[in-house]
């Protein structure tokens, strides 16, 4: 199923990137518990079935490199090497939220892990992604600016504002199109027109590919290639995700958009458990090895979920702080 | 595990559980569907949060009003016991009455930080070496002196580089810095404004100039939700110091899609500072602290002052602070408050007033937000008499907010109903007749002036 690929990571960085992997699968899910006990308000957007996406890219990015993204954001601030902790307590609006509580789920960053949100509004998440992309190259920062965004936004006039900036002024970023077929309730070929929707930033001259998303090892070695590319051309690059959200839009969608076959058939390809399966066959790496990160884990989710209920509300001297600096 | 009733949208409290599709006994993966709830919106499917064994069913399918986080299952999860839930209460804040309830009163303790701060030692007194020249070239200055002082400052815009800008406020700039730091963008304000943004969340500080202010709608999302918004819903991390500049407001015959005021716009929302200065001094030490500013600046110019003159300090470190507001005419009898292109229409009405025999205070705000509130309600407690000026549509103006403000401030001392001259509710108009019929002109002024002196 998956071919082994032609660069290396080690046994050790394997196991390290599907523990990544895991912890979004169970933070995502106590997200969900938390949600249904009323402990998290408002709006919360699961990334549970694209967990190989935002790895696959970890696989490729330097420490310096810098992140941006929609809504859909938590796994995004987890790989970058937020503490669960503070991204949960984010989640409950406590006081030792990321945010300190002030921004929810979708208003989440981190500049000491080069991690720039955390954006509401579909779409303006990727001029901002250009002009982080700009200030590296502005700098002569050998960094590149990966940019996420979903189907929906690929139909938003913006973005592509957005690709004829980037790839006239050559500037380092990586779009990165998480195509998980619906925008809300509406599917793709309800919204879409044309052929894929990497093509759309083609005809600005941006090179560009759609690889299976559901794959950690083809995120990965597309991931490479993309960087490479930018490093060595200067120019922007786009990758098409296939992939799929096992969960609703947010937590109030009952889903009647697509069918439970289309679902179930779609969770036979769970990324989490292919790239388990996988470490098995293929690595032959050790059952225990991935138990004992799954035990570790799941602990450690346990004591996210303990802090983030123990941290307690914003003061409320909050209200009126950080309009101005 | 308990399975407790879930909240399965912001308003669900309670739910109906419509059918169990699992028993008791049966093994359960993180995800599989348990069962169907009707909430208040939709049915739901509940779906497993752990890989497990269905132990118990507590609430039987059919029943209805099922509070949210009734236990409805237990689930028993390998290597765990039946945990205890965790039972903390969100410790509900007392409502909490913030100064009167009114936050939009100046007590409301909104910090603005370093801003007053830095600059409040204000350099008017010091003696500059002073040259009389326009705001066009004031602009130009305080742009090329921030440009060389701070290699983070860059340039960008339709038309700013290579054309010399569209209004010559930028001439000559490209020049001097090159194309890595003045940049001619594409026509795509939503664009090239997110870009400039982004660029300022990683710690440029970007102009980013709108060849006419009415162009910036087609951005407004990004200044309004990514620029004014980012340092608060990122509890202080995530600072954004950009410019925003460009002519606003009615310039002449150019009709209504290019002849608008957007001061009550910008000033509506928090997290932006909103500058408009009224001459060629001002314009400078206003831009230069505005860029050096680290929050989002709307600076707002007008096409009709670019060529008036003042005498403008040459040095670079002049600077005029943001929030502070500038009493032009001192009199006793009646405060006139304008700014930007109607702080020139006031003017113009002077010595109509002054022949009245009345000796008005004259402000010009130059910063609307922050507004130098102790300044004009200084004034107000002397004068007990106000007219507020503004080219803009008066319906739920600026204007009408600081008339809010004065009545709410200055209550005990105001003599007559405040009178706020605006421009008329309608599209600009191209016709030369109509189009001063739509802005406020010098009869507006002076007899607003007279009505709350009780003058005939």
């Amino acid at each position: 199923m998956n071919k082994k690929i032609s660069n290396s990571f080690s046994n050790d960085q394997l196991l390290k990137f599907y523990e990544k992997m895991f912890l979004i699968r169970k933070f995502e899910e106590k997200a969900a518990q938390l949600y249904g006990a009323g402990k998290i308000g408002g709006f919360c957007h699961l990334y549970i079935g694209q967990e190989a996406v935002v790895i696959g890219i970890l696989s490729s990015i330097n420490s310096e490199d810098t992140v941006i993204t929609a809504y859909r954001d938590h796994g995004h601030i987890l790989a970058r090497g937020v503490d669960p902790k503070s991204v949960m307590s984010e989640l409950t609006g406590r006081k030792d939220g990321i945010s300190k509580g002030k921004g929810g789920s979708m208003h989440m960053f981190s500049k000491a892990n080069r991690f720039y949100g955390g954006h509401g509004i579909v779409g303006a998440q990727v001029p901002l992604g250009v002009g982080i992309g700009f200030a590296h190259k502005y700098r002569n920062e050998k960094k590149i600016s990966r940019v996420y965004l979903g189907d929906g936004a690929m139909s938003n006039g913006q973005v592509f504002e957005a690709f004829n900036l980037a790839s006239l002024w050559e500037l380092p970023v990586l779009f990165i199109i998480e195509n998980n077929k619906y925008g809300m309730g509406t599917s793709i070929g309800r919204s879409a027109a044309g052929n894929e929707l990497f093509e759309r930033a083609t005809v600005f001259g941006i090179k560009g590919e759609k690889v299976d998303g559901m794959n950690f090892f083809t995120v990965s070695d597309a991931a490479i290639r993309a960087r490479d590319y930018i490093n060595n051309n200067s120019k922007p690059y786009i990758i098409e995700m296939d992939t799929y959200r096992f969960r609703g839009h947010s937590m109030s969608d009952p889903g009647l958009y697509r069918s439970k076959d289309e679902v179930n058939k779609m969770k036979e390809i769970d990324p989490v458990l292919m790239m388990k399966e996988t470490l098995l066959k293929e690595y032959k790496l050790h059952e225990d090895s991935i138990k004992d990160i799954e035990i570790d884990i799941k602990k450690q989710i346990k004591d996210v979920e303990k802090f983030s209920l123990d941290s307690p509300l914003p003061e409320i001297k909050e209200l009126f702080t950080e309009v101005y600096l | 595990m308990k399975i407790l009733l879930p909240a399965l949208s912001p308003t669900m409290e309670t739910g109906n559980l419509v059918k169990w599709l699992v028993k008791e006994g049966d093994d359960v993966l993180s995800g599989d569907i348990l069962a169907e709830i009707e909430t208040d919106k939709a049915t739901m499917e509940l779906e497993s949060p752990d890989d497990g064994k269905i132990e118990k069913i507590l609430v039987k399918e059919g029943s209805e009003n099922i509070i949210v986080n009734t236990e409805i299952a237990l689930l028993s999860v390998e290597g765990e016991e039946i945990e205890e839930k965790i039972e903390k209460p969100i410790e509900s804040s007392p409502p909490v009455i913030l100064n009167g309830a009114d936050t939009n009163t100046k007590e409301n303790n909104i910090s603005m930080g370093s801003l007053l701060k830095e600059q409040s030692n204000s350099l008017e007194t010091k003696n500059w070496s002073e040259k009389e020249i326009t705001m066009r070239e004031a602009l130009n200055q305080a742009i090329e002196e921030e440009m060389i002082l701070d290699k983070d400052v860059f340039l960008l815009g339709e038309e700013v580089a290579e054309y010399d800008g569209a209004y010559k406020v930028t001439q000559g700039l490209l020049d001097k810095f090159g194309s890595k730091r003045v940049l001619d963008t594409p026509i795509s304000e939503h664009g090239f404004t997110g870009l400039a943004i982004g660029a300022a969340m990683s710690g440029l500080k970007p102009i980013c100039e709108f060849m006419t202010f009415n162009f910036s709608m087609q951005a407004i999302d990004q200044i309004v939700n990514s620029a004014a918004k980012s340092l608060y819903m990122s509890g202080g991390e995530i600072n954004v110091p950009i410019v925003f500049r460009g002519p606003n407001g009615a310039a002449a015959r150019v009709g209504a899609q290019h002849s608008q005021c957007f001061i009550s716009w910008f000033s509506h929302i928090p997290g932006l500072l909103v500058v408009a200065p009224s001459n060629a001094r001002d314009a400078k030490g206003l831009l230069k602290s505005s860029i050096r500013n680290p929050n989002p600046v709307v600076f707002l110019e007008h096409e009709l002052l670019y060529k008036e003159k003042s005498n403008v300090p040459e040095e670079n470190d002049f600077l005029i602070p943001i929030g502070k507001a500038n009493l032009i005419k001192e009199g006793s009898d009646v405060t006139i408050i304008g700014f930007s292109m109607s702080v020139q229409r006031i003017l113009n009405a002077l010595p109509s007033i002054e022949k009245l025999g009345i000796k008005p205070d004259i402000i010009d705000l130059r910063s609307i937000k922050p507004l130098d509130e102790d300044l004009i309600y200084k004034s107000v407690k002397k004068t007990n008499r106000v007219v507020i000026v503004e080219d803009g549509w008066g319906n739920t103006s600026f204007g009408s907010h600081l008339s809010y403000l004065i009545q709410s401030n200055c209550f005990d001392y105001l003599d007559s109903e405040i009178i706020k001259v605006s421009g008329k509710d309608v599209p600009m108009p191209y016709a030369e007749n109509l189009e001063k019929l739509a802005l406020p002109n010098t009869d507006e002024i002076t007899s607003a002036v007279k009505k709350v002196s009780y003058t005939n």
